[in-house]
């Protein structure tokens, strides 16, 4: 079942005509023909939830923007920022599937009665960048964006902005921070960007791979997109696998699909010789899954929760016996320390504290009492910061101390004077409540 | 304030502050123009910037420090960012083992320019490429599926050709890069 990656094996498809030639542009012809709330009501019934990570029902977003009673410009914001380690899904859809990128931009444009779409793609996404701004650039050109498109009267305009290398420049209100001139902060939300977004305008975002399911749904009706897929988890998903694994690499497979099955046949299994230790299936900021946690485990968003996991935007990271978890928490630490924003003190100081309380355990200077010290910290910044950052850094970080406590427990005994004074570091530890 | 930009650059200048539906949303890319001619972004930049989008310097400079693509200091002509972050810290021989491969070829240390001025090199986080990894970005190009053997051969090709492997802001384009090297790796026909 392939609906994001068809056409991907031609070369021809990052063309207006090559892609049209294969039935490109005629969902957004029908789109035309329709109302937007009917194009709205499709996206509902179809059960499409958002790829950015967080599973928001789309149709739910949409309607926020029914009754339209704004005179305001309504903005669509595509979030290219892809920054989560272990994903690279929406690359692989904007160096060969531009057009249905953009097809899917204006079928919601339409449903949205949108002005503008702003594109943000990260900095280093430079060759992803050129390929859309060819593809943008064709479709100007063929009456595909712009005025009076293909004499519908229906007018809209396509921005595309390149971040400059920030990971939170992924959560939405620190993207519309960005895009204004900003540093890439994270706002309070309420104000929603419904309500008040981009420019102070009423603003949708969707991730890129959400989008481009729109021109499907459209195509054959929310009820057909509805079947496929499980029932709280419509349709199909892209999974960035990546690490100790024969094939790493894009799949698109229908939600629902058994994690072991996709990890044996997609993945081609694990490398020679090497068994499964543990995967972190939604991207770095998912709690990790041991090989025995695996079993009878689906890809949708409700297996993956009920197995204490979650599937996140699926950059899909298996790791084999040879990892040294230390190291592995090592890894992501230092990714969190250095992409916190700095706009709240239990994420700044937190995400720096447990990075270097994980380093002087990986140097063989632990403490007996870190791990009970880390996941006390991981508990103070949870649920204490303005975006889900805070939120989400925890994650990885709990459930590998829990499930690995064993690794870092050896490391820690290698420390000479780590039970000298062990007493009294814990006492310590007990008067403040830590 | 002055600073002196090719005529082609101040056309596009242009351009880019009537792009959006705000003038300041032309900061970041003007911020990347300033460092492509300048070759970093000088305090004469951040100030000619905060003067053509009408912001005062200091919020200018809040994005030059945030924002890690942008650098107040030089480069080598060719920059390596390695990925260091965790699928290609595992993955094949590893960012480590490329990262020490680079630092012998170019005798460079990280964050140093090499001698010659030719090569610099940092490491960066997750750059979107883990399924491929481990892999660097050599001044805005992606070489993928590295090995410490291919990673000295490439250097010696770069060495050899002087490929353009920068994104121009000025022409809105990707250099040419290496030749029959593609810029991307991501997917290929099985
Ligand atoms: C720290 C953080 C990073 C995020 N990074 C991304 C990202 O790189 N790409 C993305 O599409 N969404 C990202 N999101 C989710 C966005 O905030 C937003 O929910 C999503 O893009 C909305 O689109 P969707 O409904 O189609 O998923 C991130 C959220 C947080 C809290
Ligand atoms: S949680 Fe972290 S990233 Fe989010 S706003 Fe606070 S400091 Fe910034
Ligand atoms: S981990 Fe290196 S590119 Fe994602």
């Amino acid at each position: 079942m392939k609906i994001l990656l068809k056409g991907i094996e031609f070369d021809d498809n990052v063309s207006v005509a090559g892609y049209q030639s294969r039935g490109g542009y005629e969902s957004f012809r029908k789109a035309l023909s329709m109302s937007p709330d009917s194009v709205v009501d499709e996206v509902k019934k179809s059960g499409l939830r958002g790829r950015g990570g967080a599973g928001f029902p789309t149709g739910i977003k949409w309607s926020f923007f029914i009754p339209r009673k704004t005179e305001k410009p309504i903005y669509l914001i595509i979030n290219a920022d892809e920054s989560e380690p272990g994903t690279f899904k929406d690359r692989l859809i904007m160096e060969r599937n531009p057009h249905l990128l953009l097809e899917g931009i204006l079928c919601g444009a339409w449903a949205l009665q949108a002005q503008k779409t702003f594109i943000y793609i990260r900095g280093e996404y430079a060759y992803p960048y050129t390929v859309m701004k060819q593809a943008i650039k064709e479709c100007y050109e063929k009456g595909l964006l712009g005025q009076n498109i293909l004499g519908s009267g229906f007018s809209h305009d396509v921005i595309i902005h390149r971040g400059a290398g920030a990971y939170i420049c992924g959560e939405e209100t620190a993207l519309m921070n960005s895009l204004e001139g900003k540093k890439g902060q994270p706002r309070l939300k309420p104000p929603f960007p419904a309500g008040y977004g981009l420019y102070g305008m009423p603003t949708n975002i969707n991730n890129v791979e959400t989008i481009c399911n729109i021109p499907f749904i459209v195509q054959n009706g929310g009820d057909a997109y509805f079947k496929i897929g499980v029932e709280k988890s419509s349709g199909t998903k892209l999974i960035s696998a990546s690490g100790h694994i024969k094939k790493p690499g894009i799949y698109e497979v229908e939600m629902g699909y058994p994690l072991l099955d996709f990890i044996n046949n997609e993945c081609g299994g694990m490398l020679e010789g090497r068994k499964i230790k543990c995967i972190i299936p939604g991207g770095s900021s998912t709690p990790v899954m041991t090989g025995e946690e695996l079993v009878g485990v689906n890809l949708d968003y409700e297996s993956m929760r009920l197995a204490g996991s979650s599937l996140g935007c699926a950059g899909f990271m298996v790791l084999d016996d040879t990892a040294d978890m230390v190291e592995v928490l090592l890894n992501l630490t230092k990714f969190y320390a250095h992409e916190s924003c700095g706009q709240c003190t239990p994420c700044r100081e937190g995400g720096h504290w447990i990075e270097k309380i994980v380093q002087r355990i990986a140097d063989g200077q632990g403490r007996p009492e870190d791990i009970a010290l880390i996941q006390s910290v991981c508990g103070q910044i949870a649920g204490h910061t303005i975006c889900a950052f805070g939120d989400t850094m925890v994650m990885p970080y709990q459930s590998i101390l829990k499930k690995f406590a064993s690794e870092f427990e050896a490391k820690i005994s290698l420390n000479p004077n780590s039970l000298v004074a062990k007493s009294k570091r814990l006492a310590v530890l007990q008067e403040n409540q830590l | 304030m002055s600073i002196n930009l090719s005529s082609e650059a101040l056309v596009r200048v242009e351009e880019l502050k009537n792009y959006y539906p705000s003038k300041k949303s032309a900061v970041m890319p003007l911020l990347q123009l300033v460092q492509e001619e300048l070759g970093k972004i000088s305090e004469e930049g951040i100030l000619w910037v905060a003067e053509q989008v009408e912001m005062s310097p200091v919020h200018v400079r809040e994005l030059v420090t945030f924002y890690s693509m942008y650098t107040t200091k030089e480069r080598g002509q060719y920059h390596f960012q390695v990925c260091r972050t965790l699928s290609c810290a595992v993955m094949g021989e590893g960012s480590k083992k490329i990262c020490q491969a680079i630092e012998k070829r170019c005798d460079v240390k990280e964050k140093a320019v090499s001698a010659n001025g030719l090569w610099s090199f940092e490491q960066v986080e997750c750059l979107g490429s883990c399924g491929t990894g481990p892999m660097c970005e050599i001044n805005d190009t992606y070489f993928e599926n590295l090995t410490t053997e291919k990673i000295t051969e490439i250097i010696n090709l770069i060495e050899q050709e002087k490929p353009d492997l920068k994104f121009s802001t000025k022409k809105d384009a990707l250099g040419s890069g290496l030749k029959n090297y593609s810029p991307s790796a991501v997917y290929t026909k099985e």
